[in-house]
């Protein structure tokens, strides 16, 4: 029997839960003998002119061995989109978090004391704190650029679209900024050696594309930069390529002489590390009575933060705008526009879950204006089976989908109608907590960066299995699933399989970890080095037990080959065809960039009880199918979809970065953002269903983002249907007691 | 200042500074490097360690406090033999962890939620892992990992 599709405990766990992984702050390598500690002085304003840095103070201080400024560095200045990004500012600050100066210590201890010193005189400007003052343009970030508004697309609507409707709803709703916060936060360890060359030890999703940045930020060639990828404590998409900050260290490393280790804290991170989301979107839809959506249209603003380096999320936004749903007009346009705060970059689905809570919600206004069941609405519109491949008409072509089946499954798992009947009966006893339904059906695209991806596949003279992959799991456990494809094909235990990622030097090609790519295109890739492999195998083993290539098989329940139908007579092992083998003949590195991108999808139902006194929110359920095609490893893959379902519920009901208007950030620690825990989520239930893409071999689409994208908007409508009885029709993410409390209270004044 | 500490069973005895922190004190004094730091304000947990057996978060704990103290890593669980302690073996086998850098001070802190409460509902483990934040997993498998470590039937 084939161990693919069957539980498999991770081979990653073995170290992980004996001595604990070795993330950055833990290597103890000799090339960073001697190291010293680095910090950056932060910006405490959102906007302002610096108008001097005085660091005489500072570097007094003990152990104090530099303090660097913009004025120190000699390189080109980074770029941000449109706009250039300095490496320490020069000259003006634009959001809380900015690195203004980077203090080097011998001693850990000694950053802080050093840091204080510091001092930045700082002459403040106007803050441009919201997506409404960015879009006022009265204060600009870059008066280059003539305006706060970075990108435009879209737009040119049709003033008739929804003249044939009965009905039309709009609605403007904010997708809040929300913090990535990986437990792991960012740091790098630097050395440069004799060689000439930089190795950066670094806590990346993707050691190549870091290599690539570096370089640039450098201006040295990529082959002077090493990327070495120790353990990493999580990425969520705010861990992709570099971020300025190792640049920076780099440089710093050339000119102090030193090696040079960098740990940020959590309180520096809330600021200084990307934050997700962050979109205002407006929807408007319409349609007939019946149910029958005619059209829809979206209009995207995205807050990009003070350096918009991350333009595409308000693109894929649009791209997903229609859904799961046939709908006939689709109008789309987004702006993407500069505020004085943290810059916004991917967090897990990275424009995709923006799409789905904008569609999802609208379709809920809809079914309530119209009075109909939102599952029955759902259903009337949806793209049926036999349309697929699908095109969209903002130019996605859907692969595969079964989306009537996948809500009704959810709805007869979660016992729909009972509840339905107990939220009636509630409503009707007049009972203070409410019964909150709330569904989502969603479609989103993996693999969707059009890339590439790189595997080999080595046979080792002892029989054993080396595969290197350019995806760079960190958390995944795509090691164990990688192994598990590799043991079916080859019939070589897991035992005897090393899965190799993350050093640039022994993986010199690769995109890495993001966008759920990893299986449907490092998996493919691997498995297509294999397939070389096995091929090439095939005809030494042929020769050595004297039968024609055509004529051997390999038996994967014993990794070894003998003639066919004589499965007892000789038979040759991997050892054996190994040492048959010339140099590097039972080695393949192949480049994968055939499998264009896959359309996971899948339906969710939350159930949330509403204290309507108190405004508290509980989440009772969560039931969920999440299709992501044929699952390598299900434990892995129900893993993946827990943690999604952990972070999409955390979005609807508690996460949010807050600045006040002058673009203090108001929840920079975990003390003060509201960071799920346990006791805030319930128990997930979790329903099966594989759909095959037609895209890649494997027949996979991706997992990591899917539960996400689909469990805040369900969550989300939960709250406002526990609340429709009482006349709330919206109400904002997340759901905190506060805002449900208002919003009910909003409701009572305009009845 | 000189401070002796125990550390799995070992005694560290270093000259450190007044205010170091037991997270650092563990991590270079005593090279244990599996606790890890997650946060400034002591809320996610990942430092946690047994300090005479009870769950404390390391970062929080000055290593002059724990002067003449015993502490238990997540490096002290694993048996003399390399057994797993259970808590251990089930993190594993419920797929308990992704990405790893919560699990130490996860799982020491269950062992000390098993040590005060040996048959928890799954209500209580997450009440008594509030303090322990984790961004992989939606806490349900470590939930189950502590279920099952407690030597309970894991439901689902």
């Amino acid at each position: 029997m084939s161990i693919v599709g069957t539980r498999v405990v991770r081979v990653e766990d073995g170290t992980l839960i004996t001595k604990g992984g070795t993330y950055v702050e833990d290597l103890r390598h000799e090339a960073l003998t001697g190291a010293v500690h680095a910090t950056f002085v932060r910006s405490p304003v959102a906007h302002a002119r610096i108008t001097s840095i005085d660091t005489s103070e500072a570097l007094q201080a003990p152990g104090v061995v530099a303090v660097y400024t913009a004025a120190d560095i000699d390189l080109a200045p980074g770029q941000a989109g449109p706009v250039a990004q300095p490496w320490l500012a020069d000259g003006v600050v634009r959001y809380v978090g900015e690195p203004v100066a980077l203090v080097l210590t011998e001693q850990r201890y000694q950053l802080a004391d050093a840091a204080e010193l510091v001092d930045v005189d700082y002459d403040p400007l106007e803050a441009v704190a919201s997506i409404d003052a960015a879009l006022a343009d009265e204060t600009l970030l870059f008066p280059d650029l003539g305006s706060n508004v970075a990108q435009v697309t879209g737009g040119e609507f049709d003033e008739h679209a929804f003249d044939d409707c009965e009905v039309v709803v709009t609605e403007t709703i904010v997708n809040q900024r929300v913090a990535p916060a990986p437990l792991e936060v960012r740091g790098a360890a630097l050395a440069w050696g004799e060689d000439d060359r930089l190795t950066v030890w670094l806590s990346t999703q993707n050691p190549q594309l870091a290599r690539t940045i570096i370089a640039l930020g450098l201006g040295v060639g990529e082959e002077r930069i090493r990327i070495v990828t120790p353990d990493v404590g999580g990425g969520f998409g705010a861990k992709i390529g570099s971020d300025p900050e190792p640049v920076v260290l780099g440089w710093a490393a050339r000119r102090a002489g030193r090696p040079v280790r960098w740990t940020e804290t959590r309180s520096e991170n809330l600021t200084a590390m990307t934050h997700g989301r962050a979109q205002q979107n407006t929807v408007t839809i319409g349609g007939r009575r019946d149910g029958t959506v005619l059209a829809f249209r979206l209009e995207v603003v995205q807050d990009a933060g003070a350096y918009p380096r991350t333009l595409f999320l308000p693109t894929l936004t649009e791209l997903m705008a229609s859904g799961v749903y046939h709908f006939p007009r689709v109008e789309t346009s987004s702006k993407g526009v500069v505020t004085n705060t943290t810059p916004i970059s991917a967090y897990r689905g990275a424009g995709r879950p923006e799409a789905t809570a904008a569609i999802e919600r609208a379709m809920d206004l809809f079914a309530a204006e119209i009075g109909r069941d939102p599952a029955e609405v759902r259903r009337t519109n949806f793209i049926r089976p036999e349309e697929f491949p699908y095109q969209t008409p903002t130019g996605a072509s859907y692969d595969t989908g079964e989306y009537a089946a996948a809500l009704d499954r959810v709805l007869e798992a979660g016992g729909y109608h009972q509840l339905r009947a107990e939220q009636a009966r509630r409503r009707e006893a007049g009972e203070p907590v409410a019964l909150g339904l709330g569904l989502a059906a969603y479609v989103e695209i993996t693999g969707g960066d059009g890339g590439g991806e790189s595997g080999r596949v080595d046979v080792n003279p002892d029989g054993s299995l080396t595969a290197y992959t350019g995806a760079s799991p960190h958390g995944q456990g795509l090691g164990t699933s990688l192994m598990m494809l590799l043991s079916d094909q080859f019939g070589i235990p897991l035992e005897r399989i090393t899965v190799r990622h993350g050093d640039t030097d022994e993986v010199p090609t690769g995109v890495g970890t993001f966008g759920s790519r990893s299986l449907q295109l490092g998996g493919s890739a691997v498995r297509r080095a294999a397939e070389t492999v096995i091929e090439r195998a095939r005809a030494l083993a042929a020769e050595m037990l004297e039968a024609s290539p055509d004529d051997v098989v390999l038996d994967t329940d014993r990794g070894a080959w003998h003639v066919r139908g004589a499965p007892s007579s000789a038979t040759v092992g991997w050892a054996d065809v190994a040492a048959r083998a010339g140099d590097g003949e039972l080695s393949e590195d192949v480049w994968y960039d055939e499998g264009t991108p896959t359309f996971p999808f899948g339906a969710h139902l939350a159930v949330v009880e509403v204290d309507t006194l108190t405004g508290k929110v509980v989440l009772r359920r969560i039931v969920a199918l999440d299709d992501a095609g044929p699952v390598v490893n299900p434990l892995a893959f129900e893993g993946q979809r827990h943690g999604g379902l952990g972070q999409g519920a955390a979005q609807a009901l508690l996460e949010v970065m807050s600045y006040d208007s002058d673009g203090n950030p108001t929840t920079a620690t975990l003390a003060d953002y509201s960071f799920i825990s346990a006791t805030e989520l319930p128990d997930f239930e979790l329903l099966h269903m594989a759909t095959p893409t037609t895209r890649n071999a494997l027949g996979v689409k991706g997992i990591g983002e899917a539960a996400t994208i689909g469990s805040t908007p369900a969550v989300h409508n939960a709250v406002v249907d526990a609340l429709a009885h009482l006349g709330v029709r919206h109400l904002d993410m997340p759901a905190t007691p506060l805002r449900v409390w208002q919003a009910i209270n909003d409701a009572r004044k305009a009845d | 200042m000189r401070v002796t500490i125990e550390v799995n069973g070992r005694t560290v005895s270093e000259e450190v500074e007044d205010r170091m922190l037991l997270v650092h004190f563990l991590r270079e004094q005593a090279g244990m490097t599996a606790t890890n730091i997650g946060c400034d304000t002591t809320s996610c947990g990942a430092c946690t360690v047994l300090l005479d057996g009870e769950s404390v978060k390391s970062c929080t704990v000055l290593a002059a406090q724990a002067d003449g103290h015993a502490v238990t890593t997540l490096e002290g669980l694993t048996g003399p033999d390399g057994d797993l302690h259970p808590v251990q073996r089930a993190f594993r086998e419920q797929h308990g962890l992704q990405c790893g850098f919560c699990t130490p001070g996860m799982i020491m802190a269950s062992v000390s939620l098993l040590a005060h409460n040996p048959k928890p509902t799954r209500e209580e483990v997450r009440t008594g892992l509030e303090g322990n934040l984790c961004r992989c997993t939606g806490y349900h498998n470590i939930v189950n990992a502590v279920v099952d470590a407690s030597g309970q039937e894991v439901a689902q």
